[in-house]
Formats: C-alpha cells, structure tokens, sequence
C-alpha cells in the first residue's frame, strides 16, 4: 500500500512537473496576470435562471475569455458534499455547474474536469446532485475526488494554524480554477461560500475541525492558488439547517448570483442574505484581516443586474 | 457415450453459478442492480430457508425448489449451485492436473461425524441459535472466502489500474477504499478456507460429505430420488473406471453399489464406462442391483447403530453446553455485558434488521451486505454482538457512517436479516441514539467551533445550540456546541464518524436493542429572508 502509493504519488509529481514544464508555467503566468481595467470588483445577478444569471454576470466581469484562454486546462470545483436532490440546495444547481462548462469549452479550453472532495458516499452525491450528468451533458469531464492518492502536501506559509494540506492534483495542475459554491447556512462556519468551498479541495478536513476551524478557513485562504473565479450559486439557498438541510422547508428561491474575483468579498456579499454582517462570521473576519480580500462592501465597486 | 453431454451440462451451470455469485460478491462498484442478485442467490438452500420461516412469503421459496430438485434428480445442488461445492470442484481438478495418477476410491462415510453436525446444527437451530449454520452453511462460507479474500484483491488491482490511467486523465476506473478489518475476524475464514481447499485437493466432495450439514441433509433426501446412478449388472466388467473419478467416494464398482447419500450427480461415472453399464436413469435396472443397494442401505444402518450409543453420548455433552449458550444468547441481557469503546451498551445492527435478536438470529454472515454497503459502515463484528455472534456484520461508525438514502443492505440480504425497506421508511429508522460527551468536545476543550457532527447530521437532531462558558476566550461568547434530539435522531452514526476528536469521538451512537421509528423533523415556515426580492447589499 505504501510502497503503492509513493509510486502513484512520484508519477503523478513527475506528471505535474513535466506538465508545468512545457506549457503550464508560461500560460499561467499571462493567464493570472490583473488585467489594466476592470469592469466591476463584484458582479450581482438576480431574478434570472442559474445560466442565464451567469450569463449576464459574467459578461458584466469582463466576458470568460478573461479568466479561460484556448487550450487552457480548467478545473470547476463546485459543492457536491451530500447526497441530496437540486432543489433542496445542498450542492451546487447543476444547471450552473453545465452553464459554466459550456462557457469554459466555447472558450477554448482543452479540458474541464469537475470535482469535489464529498461527504456522503461521491458515487451516490455525483448522481443524486445532478452534477455528473450536467457535466458530460456540457462535455466536460467529471473527477473523483474521494482518493487520498490525489491529494499532495502543499504550504500555507501565511497559515496560522494550519499551515500545511494536502490539495487535489487537478487544483495544483490546471491552469484555471473556477471557484462554484453553493450559499447555505452552516452549523460550523455560520455559512457556507466560496472560502469554506475550498475544504472540499483538501484531504484532511477532520484537522481542520480539531484546530480551530475558523482559523483554519482564513488560513487555507491564504494558500497561494487561489480561485481564478468564484460564483457563489445563491439560487436555491439554505436558510437553516445547513450544510444538507432537513426538507426543502429550509429552502428559499432566492434567484441570485455573484461573481468575483476576490473570494473575501464574495461572503461578505452573501453573508448580506442572512442578515448578517460580514464581521459577524469569524473566518470572513480573520481572512480580511490576513488580508486575503476586502470584506467591506462600500470600498468595492460592484455591479448589481437585476433581470 | 451420450452422458459426456450430461456432464458438460452439469459443469456448464455449476460455472455460471459459480461465476454470477462470485461477481455478486465482488461488486465492489455495485454496478449489478439488486433484483440480479436476489435472482442469482434465489435457489441458496440456507438463506432461503431462513429467509421462508422468517417472513413466511411463498416469494422465498428457492429451498423448497432445491428440495423438490433433490427428490427428482438427487442432490444437484451440491454439485451445481452451491458455489463452495463449485470451488472445491476446481480445486479437486487442479490437484489431479498436478498428479495425473491421482485416482479417486470407494471409501467408507463419515456416518458419525456428518449426523452429529447436522444434529447438533438442527438443535442449535431449533433453539434458537443460528450459530453452526453460520459456521458450516456452505453458501455464507463461500460469501465470506469471496468478500474478504478475493474482492480485496479485485479493488487492489483496480486500484493500481486506475493510478495508471489517472496520469492519463482517465477516470472511469476509480481507486475504492479498501475495508479495513481487526485481524482475529480473519482466523475461522482463514480456517475454513484451508480446510476446504486441503479436504478438496486430496479427496474430492470429502468435505460435503463430512461436515457440511446442509450436504448431509440432502443426503438423507437423495436415497429416495427419482434419477439416480445405476449399475446395469449385466453389462457391467468390473474394470473400475466408474470408482476412479468419483469425487466422492461413494461409487464401489466391485459390489456394484452407490451410496446415494453422498454422491452429488456429477456425472463423472457416466461417461467413463466402456461398456455401457451405469446409468443415470429412473428406472429400475433389475432386482439383483435393488437388492444389493437395499443390502448396502441396511449395512449403512447397522454402522449407523454401532454408532449411535457415541453419538448419543456426544450429543448430551455438546447439548449441555449449547442450550445453556444458546439460553444464554437468546437474552437480551447479554449485550449489556459487552464493554466495546465509548461505553457503548449496545451495538448498532443495520436499518430493516428490527432488532439486534432479530438480526444474530437470522444472519449467517455471508458478507454480502458488508460487500454491498458503498460507504463501508457494515462491517464484521469481532465481539459486538457476544461471540456466537462473531462476523455477523454491525455498523461500525469508525469506520463510515450510514447514507441517508441508502438502502443497499436491506436489498440484498438474502436472510431477511435485513428485511427490505423502502427509502422513505429507512429514513425514519431508528437504530441507535447519539450521545454527546461534553468533556471530549472540541468546543469545550478547546474554545473553538467544530460542528462536524452536526453537519453530517441528516436530520439536524444534533444540532448547534449558543455555548456558555466561552465568554473569556477569543470568540466571546460567539460559540455553538451540540445538542441532541433523541427522538429525531435515526442513529446513523454521521456525527461519530465526523467528530474529529481521538481516541475517544465526543458523540457515539449507542444501538437500540430494538428499533424504533424516529419522529419526522419539525418544519417550521422561514422567516422573510432579507435578499428575496432584492439586493441586500
């Protein structure tokens, strides 16, 4: 088993550099690089369905051809943590997940993998969340994610807490990293966005929770491959009972979308449907003090649709 | 020779069943829908049987038909459905390709040995305890061979498979975890295993006609079959051929004599006979061949009685002890004894199995639930449920915890162990209650949220409530520790598993004895929320 997996993970390294090598550090570094103008920090779409808020929202940021170049490599990591149908909100709207593919392959894009790091059994939450489907429908591909063998060490040299994990190959091998949370309220974190997303790229969670989560949260925030993107699904949302939620009693059609680059002000904005401020959730709190993003609204220009 | 198609009809089914419940053993991905397995493990005596007298359906008849097989072709079963039969076929074939002058011989049965397993089998059984079907019933041995030796080795190598193609970018094979399991649940299948494989590899279908009691059961059936092996005396030479390939060694060629309670219409007399003088027919092949065969029927009995004052006497002694652990078993009171981590009174038996008695009961521990189960929650017990109750499986929370819509087990529990259950009513089951450990809990020890379990929790009976006595730390007052509702609380073990906190888990679930049927949780109506007709920000 060892022996097995030093030799998977030596492969899969070797892969990774040899990948980097020949095209990915170049691409990269363009790729990433801020653009000289942008249109609006944070895009807020509401009243549509989930592709065509992403639609709008999107072409409001600066159209996908910002974030994904042709023959790029593009990883979408939405929230497929629970076995439980669309409307009852625990995962991610399919219906986004494939409008975002779709965008991504018009773009140009070599590859789409989708993937998450589950709770419940991934085989049943790939199917029953109507991910897997709408991925392959979009063409995309769909990436297990429930393997320790996929997941290598990285820093989180700004961490305080944690300041090492272990982090899903296809977040550290893909040129662009697509961010796609699903808004909920969360037992442990207050509420679940684009920040709390990213455990579900990292494979020992269960830390995270021994030490001071909150922390935790604002320091993988930190890590350096941050989100190209990030659109928090805030279509069906979560009012209570979260991360999965009793019956769809909990759910209240709120029709929204937001899309921005900095994931801090991502939850600040969607800390706003709860009725809370964004101060009030310590990991939001903790990542604007390390300086992850702003979480003051005023200071951002933000771009509201309403459709 | 017009058996050799006989034979290969025999061989051709016993591989297809032997093949299909291998498979259904080793679906590790559960790709083969339910109704395949049910259909394929339909005709396994024990199971059935158990099954019938558990839910009493004439939609559990497969024993009955194996019963009815029996009485018209003898015991069939054994060489062509029981997969352990199957096995010990290919693992007798194997030991003649390696020792080609290996040649079978009339030999005498195992009169007292095979009647007192089956005795003491029938008694147990009778009393209440299903504890040596569970360690001789032929079919839940095979199960137990297949889940814990082979599928193990089917997921390592798909394993290495997919760390292949993963550098390939493909992932339709994925890696599966791999069931961990405490070592002492390895020796009985380990035991069994070899001797089945030495018992088949230096004489045949010894073990069918020695131990296993479900082959001795049929046995006595099979004397008064309708198609039998016949000796035709008149054509007969005296060359032998016959008795050389019979596996079980009940074939005498020089009294011309069958023992019908061992052979297992293999078929493999047949078509050796040069001169045409046996037969696998209905009809009579003349007075002198009945007489002999009543004579040698008579001689069986008369051993039969030379045994019986042992037998007896065995019997009395082993009956002492077994009635008084299978008193012993039968109350409820035992599983108050066991001491198994985080002071768990009792164990945790799967959704649809009613009770913990009900369960131990009716499981022989074929495994195939513990094969099935996708989060692998359903494991062997070591001492759970008492050690009569060794391997039959009990939901182990350290290791996975049960999917809320899942109900894998119960569909393919041939038993009734688990009985099936619909979606919708597992969901209500109650299997066991949480209990939360205050003084291991990462939000009182150390003064930070964690919630883990009550995010796994599917029905929010573990659920955050404000935590007093935090006010001097950073989060001020700011913190929420768990709280659970017993009576909405389906024992699903989500919140054990999820807790991160070691070596002992701040909430366990301890089983019900019996089930109970959990409250729906309370839907209240939303407030307003802020952002549901406009922007809040």
């Amino acid at each position: 088993m060892k022996r097995r997996e030093f030799f998977r993970k030596s492969m899969g390294a070797g892969v990774a550099a040899g990948a980097a090598l020949t095209f990915g550090s170049i691409d990269n570094l363009f790729g990433r690089a801020p653009l000289p103008y942008s249109p609006a920090d944070l895009v807020a779409v509401k009243g549509g369905s989930p592709g065509q808020m992403f639609d709008l929202g999107i072409e409001a940021l600066g159209g996908i051809e910002k974030f994904v170049k042709p023959n790029q490599t593009v990883v979408v990591k939405p929230n497929i943590g629970w076995d439980r149908s669309p409307e009852q909100g625990a995962n991610t709207n399919p219906l986004l997940v494939k409008r975002i593919v779709e965008h991504c392959i018009k773009a140009g894009a070599k590859k789409v993998l989708v993937f998450d790091h589950t709770c419940d059994v991934w085989t049943k939450t790939y199917k029953n969340s109507g991910i897997e489907k709408a991925v392959k429908d979009a063409g995309g591909k769909i990436v297990p994610g429930n393997t320790a063998g996929y997941y290598h060490a990285v820093n989180i040299p700004k961490g305080v807490k944690l300041t090492s994990a272990r982090v899903h190959e296809l977040i550290l091998e893909s040129d662009v990293f697509i961010n796609v949370p699903v808004l909920k309220h969360h037992s442990s974190s207050r509420l679940t966005a684009s920040m709390k997303n990213l455990m579900g790229i990292v494979w020992d969670r269960r830390f995270w929770h021994r030490n001071d989560l909150q922390q935790c949260i604002a320091d993988f925030a930190t890590y350096e491959r941050k989100p190209d993107l990030n659109v928090i699904d805030a279509y069906n949302v979560m009012m209570r009972n979260g991360p999965q939620g009793v019956s769809v009693s909990d759910v209240v059609n709120m029709k929204t979308q937001i899309l921005t680059t900095d994931m801090v002000a991502a939850d600040a904005a969607a800390a706003k449907f709860f009725g809370s401020n964004p101060s009030d959730v310590p990991h939001i709190r903790k990542a604007n003090e390390m300086g992850v993003g702003e979480m003051d609204l005023e200071k951002l220009s933000i771009k509201r649709i309403m459709i | 020779m017009k058996y050799t198609s006989l034979k290969k009809l025999r061989i051709v089914i016993s591989l297809l069943f032997f093949v299909l419940i291998t498979l259904v053993f080793i679906d590790y991905r559960n790709i083969l829908p339910e109704k395949f397995a049910r259909g394929v493990l339909y005709l396994q005596f024990i199971p059935s049987l158990i099954k019938f007298i558990n839910v009493l359906s004439i939609s559990v008849v497969g024993f009955i038909v194996v019963l009815i097989l029996t009485l018209l072709f003898g015991r069939v079963y054994c060489s062509s459905i029981c997969p352990l039969g199957v096995f010990m076929d290919i693992v007798s074939f194997i030991s003649r390709k390696l020792k080609k002058k290996k040649r079978f011989r009339y030999k005498e049965p195992h009169n007292l040995l095979r009647y007192f397993l089956l005795t003491v089998t029938i008694i147990f059984f009778v009393s209440g305890s299903i504890y040596f079907i569970l360690l001789l019933d032929p079919y839940s041995n095979f199960g137990r061979i297949i889940t814990y030796f082979a599928e193990p080795v089917v997921i390592l190598v798909n394993n290495d498979v997919a760390g292949l193609l993963e550098n390939l970018n493909v992932y339709t094979i994925f890696p599966v975890e791999v069931r961990t399991m405490r070592f002492e649940l390895w020796i009985y299948p380990v035991l069994f295993l070899i001797l089945v494989t030495w018992m088949s590899f230096i004489d045949g279908r010894l073990f069918c006609n020695t131990i296993c009691p479900v082959g001795t059961l049929l046995g006595l059936l099979s004397r008064f079959s309708l198609f039998k092996i016949r000796f035709d005396e008149e054509n007969c030479t005296l060359c032998g051929h016959c008795t050389r390939v019979c596996k079980s060694d009940c074939l005498d060629f020089k009294t011309q004599m069958v023992d019908y309670s061992r052979c297992v219409e293999c078929f493999n007399c047949l078509p050796v006979c040069p001169s045409d003088a046996i037969k696998y027919t209905h009809k009579k092949t003349g007075d002198h061949n009945t007489g002999d065969t009543m004579i040698k029927v008579n001689s069986l009995q008369t051993d039969y009685d030379k045994n019986k004052r042992k037998l007896i006497a065995l019997l009395l002694s082993v009956l002492a002890g077994g009635t008084l652990s299978s008193f012993g078993q039968n109350t409820d009171e035992e599983y108050k004894d066991s001491t198994v981590p985080e002071e768990k009174e009792f164990p945790v038996s799967p959704p649809g199995s009613l009770s913990i008695r009900n369960f131990t009961h009716n499981c022989t521990a074929c495994a195939l639930c513990v094969s099935a189960c996708p989060s692998n929650v359903l494991l062997p017990s070591f001492k759970e449920y008492g050690l009569t109750g060794m391997m039959q499986p009990h939901m182990d929370y350290h290791a996975g915890y049960c999917n809320y819509e899942c109900i894998r087990c119960s569909e393919v529990c041939p038993t009734g162990a688990i009985l099936p259950v619909p979606e919708e009513e597992k969901k209500r089951i109650q299997t066991g209650i949480a209990k939360f450990v205050k003084d291991n809990c990462i939000v009182h020890t150390e003064k930070t949220d964690c919630g883990a379990c009550s995010e796994h929790c599917p029905t929010k009976a573990v659920k955050m409530v404000p935590y007093e006595g935090d006010l001097l730390t950073p989060y001020e007052g700011d913190l929420l520790i768990p709280e659970v509702t017993d009576d909405i609380c389906v024992g699903c073990g989500a919140c054990e598993f999820a807790c991160p906190t070691t070596p002992y888990k701040a909430i366990y679930i301890d089983g019900n004895l019996i089930h109970e049927i959990a409250k729906e949780p309370e839907e209240k109506e939303l407030e307003k929320p802020v952002g549901e007709e406009e922007f809040p920000f």
